[in-house]
């Protein structure tokens, strides 16, 4: 654990009990009093997550609008200032480099916010694809750290600690220069929860202020234990696990998020007829039909026949039920279709259902 | 710091046996159920199956990882804890008073190769 990158927060980690791991080369505590815990408290109430490791990189100047709207599948031009997006990072084959959010302070100032595990793939490739572009890249990842305060009781606690008026900060809106506990933050009304909450950006000697005040006020400090078993419930994608090098978004079943009548952008040829015509192999959701829970990686199987694998599985602890997300061939992806999962050599039935798992 | 009992014997992979007589009770440590976290599955072999030392005896399942459970001993197992089928988190909240599984021992000789609890503890200081 020693070679490990650490966050501004790393030393509070162990103030409130955190559990440690290596997280992409990174000090990251899995849990605290506990995923479910965790879990159930950003749901019904306030959890704040570091998630200082994430890369954030800014591309600038005259064409930096046109420049990362070439580069995503989503569409900027229906953005207005102080929007964010979410959207997708392609090759010109179709496939994920990463999924990222696109902050667009203005049409010349832009924020990439990207996975931890691809900071450096991610401001690779933008750099490598800039050509002729009049723009300029900043990696500013090591400079900037991260919190993500989350829940239903989340706009109440932060506001006690801001004169900004957070209503005037809408659901996929971002605001500069919020003065936090007195931090100058950056705040977007964003998440990866499936509930309301913010993003709280600031410089990295800002963190430590922030996180304790907000924590002693009664957010609940949570791990990236249960920042997965949220953002699945959610069906948000994991990139690594929903999302790849080796299938498109259309595949992992998001084609929401690719517009294709955008004018040229990398990787719409491919999606477009994807779009059109179709795909072999998409993402389902699944219940288990037995007491056994689902892994990453686990076998799909029909008839004894493989036909895919599990993405995502776990006991959902909002739902009490055991589910999952799994690539399979098409023809066995219609809701209650039956299939087979393997778990440990032994198969379990289970069966295709909605996604949309916390329906609201 | 982890619960140790006295009485017990203990094993490397933090599994504790109880012996009665002839049978011997099987579980996990304190050390064990604190590492995996909330636990949300525990699957267990049946009644009958004779099952030798260092091999697989079934798996507790964390939220967020399955970790095999291997035999202490060899035995024939003779009880499995149904409790823990609709509640697996017995285990987190009394270890020690909630067995996977009771086994007749094969070979009573094999409690020898097993830790005391003063030689887990010290094993416990090493890892922690």
């Amino acid at each position: 654990m020693d070679n490990l990158k650490r966050t501004a927060l790393a030393d509070e980690y162990v103030k409130y009990g955190g559990k440690t791991v290596d997280f992409a080369g990174w000090f990251m505590p899995v849990e605290f009093e506990g995923i479910i815990k965790e879990h159930e408290a950003v749901r019904n109430n306030v959890g704040l997550f570091d998630v200082s490791h994430m890369g954030e990189i800014t591309v600038k100047g005259k064409e930096a609008l046109k420049f990362v709207n070439y580069l995503i599948t989503n569409d900027l031009e229906k953005l207005v200032d102080n929007q964010v997006l979410y959207t997708f990072l392609c090759r010109e084959d179709g496939s994920v480099v990463d999924d990222i959010l696109v902050y667009r302070f203005s049409e010349e100032d832009l924020l990439l916010v990207v996975n931890a595990s691809n900071t450096e793939k991610d401001y690779d490739w933008v750099v490598k694809n800039k050509g002729d572009f009049h723009v300029t890249i900043e990696n500013i990842s090591s400079i900037t750290s991260q919190l993500a305060l989350q829940g239903p009781k989340a706009k109440a606690l932060l506001q006690a600690h801001t004169d900004t008026d957070l209503s005037e900060i809408k659901f996929f809106f971002a605001k500069r220069d919020v003065l936090i506990n007195g931090v100058l933050c950056m705040v977007s009304r964003t998440g990866y929860t499936g509930e309301d909450g913010f993003e709280i950006y600031m410089p990295n000697d800002g963190a430590v202020t922030l996180y304790t005040n907000l924590i002693e006020d009664g957010a609940l400090p949570i791990g990236l234990g249960a920042r997965d078993t949220l953002r699945f419930e959610a069906n948000l994608p994991l990139y690594g696990n929903e999302l790849s090098d080796h299938w498109t978004p259309i595949e992992a079943g998001f084609g929401f998020f690719v517009k294709v009548d955008k004018e040229a952008f990398l990787g719409k040829e491919v999606l477009a007829k994807q779009k059109a015509e179709g795909v072999d192999r998409k993402i389902v959701g699944f219940t288990m039909g037995d007491k056994k829970i689902p892994r990453h990686g686990y076998r799909v199987l029909k008839d004894g026949e493989e036909i895919g694998f599990v993405t995502t599985g776990y006991k959902s602890p909002t739902l009490g039920e055991i589910i999952g997300l799994a690539m399979v061939k098409t023809e066995f992806s219609k809701i209650g279709t039956e299939i087979d999962i393997e778990v440990r050599n032994k198969t379990s039935k289970a069966e295709v259902r909605s996604r949309k798992f916390l329906k609201r | 710091m982890s619960n140790v009992l006295a009485g017990l014997y203990y094993t490397k992979d933090h599994e504790w046996v109880r012996v009665e007589g002839d049978k011997a009770y099987i579980g996990i440590t304190d050390y064990a159920q604190h590492s995996l976290g909330s636990i949300v599955y525990v699957e267990l072999p049946s009644v009958g199956d004779e099952i030798d030392m260092d091999d697989n005896l079934g798996v507790v399942e964390s939220v967020k990882a399955a970790s095999d459970i291997v035999m202490p001993v060899s035995g024939e197992v003779v009880k499995i804890n149904e409790d823990l089928e609709d509640n697996p988190e017995l285990i987190n909240e009394a270890p020690y008073d909630n067995h996977l599984i009771a086994v007749t021992l094969k070979d009573a000789g094999e409690l020898e190769d097993l830790l005391g609890k003063e030689d887990y503890e010290a094993f416990l200081a090493e890892e922690e």
